[in-house]
């Protein structure tokens, strides 16, 4: 059975991907009025790595094995 | 708990991106998914209401605190942390640590060697069909009407925050909720319910981090406040010698006795949206260890709940108000603050991850409540009262339709609530009435041998008519307050806990009683249902790093520690 810890390094590594995206996007084509405070510490980009990385452990120690 | 809604929305607080938007929506995606994937595996009786009793301790313990960890629960207490400061943070600490250790080791063994599959269940082998009865018609009551409320609190949050359509928002949510435990039962509730911790985590924990890198530390932190608000703010237990000397008007005896001792040992103890989660461990260690694990993350929840609210009071520009104020001034109320952080440091992809979190708080809070209606349903009232010889299939088909019903009704208390907004505190005000007498009425059928049928039912009864009395005399005259809460300047919390200490004594004085003038039960009836008579099973040779108590001292050790340092 699919566990549920590989379902959440699954949600972790998509979101984690999808904000880090975001996050390079912002870094490469800064926006003239970011909208937040603290722009300048690009947290999408270090928070989104942790979120992909702690995922893919996730998904890695957690995937399903294979039937015999 | 504080109620959490404007009735005017000037603006809204955020903007979702696209990619915020793709965030929410493969959430959506992956819940359905879950529940798919489960559906082969919810078709026995154990399956869908019991998850098979074969969650691990993690799961257990992690969706145990999940159920509790809603949305409304999130941003009602940041706003509690915004009005009161620090002192909210002892509804996560003292009102909860001792009590999940204390279901832990010594109230575990009984409810999970009985064998019950609710607490209800469990009255009904202690004490008799009238006690499951009376507990399992409140409780289901409750938590469908709870459902409800959560609900509609959730799509007026999405309105505020995100300018969502209410209905689209009700409709959405309640559907993907009726399916994924239609199709998997409790076990996909609590799956959800786990990834809704890590979710939560992952969206929150960016606000206290950011927030006191831009407050300058904790000490900058504690300066500002004390400038802002009070120096009091920052201190858990130093204030509390008086009802004037903290901004939440309450004595220590209060916080001790009313929630420490009452409402949340009623609480984690009893309510069955919690203890089932539990009651769905794989064994006897795991059962005990679940609500170890529990309490060891709640004891840091303050850092996403309560940091936001006190950072808010020292770096937001505008002033929060209460929700009344709010409401007619256009203005945001204390409620707000959590969102308003959010938006204040979360950007494009971690804004639609925060907003996630608040989703998955509220509907794994809806699926919760529902998967512990339907349950309390199908076996303590249906099967006993209307049709004890179904099939093991027949109440898995049952359990599927209230699935689907429970949600119907949520939704349609939902539309109530939208009508007339105080149906939200009297459902709220529901819920007060009958946790602490049940506690009472549970702990002493566990430990108390002589405690009888009759003495369990009417303990419980006059309790629970204790607790609506005294909320009816402080409705209909607010002076009573001073004899309710012991002082005239108690506020709304102060009085909840009192009235919670009170109908606990009530209840308990009545049960020994009646108890004592009644016929004892015979040791046969009793046997693995009370202390005396139930053989624990030993866990063994096993080392000291395996032992549930030596967890619960190292949770206990940190609890008193933490107490010390913002004391």
């Amino acid at each position: 059975m699919v566990s549920i810890w590989f379902f959440i390094g699954i949600s972790l590594a998509v979101n984690g991907v999808l904000i880090l995206g975001a996050g390079i996007y912002q870094l490469l084509d800064p926006p003239a009025n970011p909208g937040v405070v603290l722009f300048q510490l690009h947290a999408n980009v270090w928070w989104g790595a942790a979120l992909l990385v702690f995922g893919l452990i996730y998904c890695v120690r957690f995937a399903p094995k294979p039937k015999a | 708990m504080t109620p959490l809604l404007a009735t005017a929305v000037p603006t809204q607080l955020v903007r979702l991106s696209p990619i915020d938007i793709v965030i929410v929506v493969f959430y959506f995606a992956l819940v359905l998914s879950i529940g798919w994937y489960l559906k082969g595996r919810a078709n026995t009786g154990e399956d869908f209401f019991m998850a098979g009793r074969e969650m691990t301790a993690w799961v257990a313990g992690l969706s145990f605190l999940s159920a509790n960890l809603g949305a409304l629960e999130l941003m009602g207490w940041a706003g509690s942390a915004y009005q009161y400061g620090i002192l909210a943070t002892h509804w996560y600490w003292i009102g909860a640590i001792p009590a999940m250790l204390f279901l832990a080791l010594v109230m575990m063994p009984f409810y999970y060697i009985s064998k019950t599959h609710s607490v209800p269940g469990y009255l009904k082998l202690r004490f008799g069909e009238s006690s499951r009865a009376l507990s399992a018609v409140s409780f289901a009551l409750m938590t469908v009407l709870m459902s409800g409320v959560n609900m509609f609190a959730m799509a007026k949050v999405m309105q505020i925050v995100l300018g969502w359509d209410i209905n689209f928002s009700i409709w959405v949510s309640s559907l993907t909720v009726a399916v994924y435990v239609t199709l998997g039962g409790l076990r996909s509730a609590i799956f959800n319910e786990v990834l809704q911790f890590f979710l939560i985590w992952a969206g929150a924990l960016l606000i206290p981090i950011l927030g006191l890198y831009e407050a300058g530390g904790w000490s900058q932190l504690k300066l500002r406040i004390a400038e802002r608000a009070s120096a009091q703010y920052v201190h858990l237990w130093s204030g509390l010698g008086s009802f004037t000397t903290n901004p939440m008007g309450i004595h220590w005896t209060g916080i001790v006795f009313g929630l420490g001792a009452v409402i949340s040992m009623g609480y984690w103890t009893t309510d069955f949206l919690v203890v089932q989660r539990i009651l769905a461990a794989k064994d006897m260690r795991s059962a005990e260890m679940a609500p170890i694990i529990g309490a060891g993350f709640k004891m840091f929840v303050p850092i996403i709940v309560i940091l936001p609210g006190l950072l808010g009071l020292a770096v937001l520009p505008m002033k929060l108000v209460p929700e009344s104020v709010a409401a007619a001034t256009g203005g945001h109320s204390y409620n707000d603050v959590l969102p308003l952080m959010l938006a204040r440091y979360c950007g494009p992809g971690l804004l639609g991850l925060g907003v996630t979190a608040l989703i998955a708080g509220f509907m794994s809070g809806m699926a919760g409540n529902v998967s512990a209606f339907t349950t309390v349903w199908t076996y303590d009232l249906y099967r006993p009262f209307f049709n004890s010889q179904g099939t093991d299939h027949h109440y898995v088909n049952m359990g599927r339709w209230t699935t689907v019903i429970g949600v119907l009704i949520s939704v349609g208390t939902a539309y109530l609530v939208m009508q007339f907004a105080s149906i939200m505190d009297y459902v709220q005000a529901l819920f007060s009435f009958f946790i602490a007498p049940l506690f009472g009425t549970v702990v002493l059928g566990m430990l108390w041998k002589r405690a009888t049928g009759p003495g369990g039912f009417w303990g419980l009864l006059s309790g629970t008519l204790c607790s609506i009395s005294m909320w009816t005399w402080v409705k209909v005259d607010p002076r009573a307050l001073r004899y309710v809460a012991l002082s005239p300047n108690a506020k709304g919390l102060a009085q909840d806990m009192y009235q919670a200490l009170w109908s606990f004594l009530l209840c308990v004085v009545v049960t020994v009683v009646v108890s004592l003038a009644t016929k004892p039960m015979t040791e046969r009836q009793l046997t693995g249902l009370v202390y005396g008579l139930t053989e624990v099973p030993a866990i063994g040779d096993v080392p000291l790093l395996e032992k549930p108590v030596f967890w619960a001292a190292v949770v206990l050790v940190i609890f008193v520690v933490l107490n010390l340092i913002f004391w």
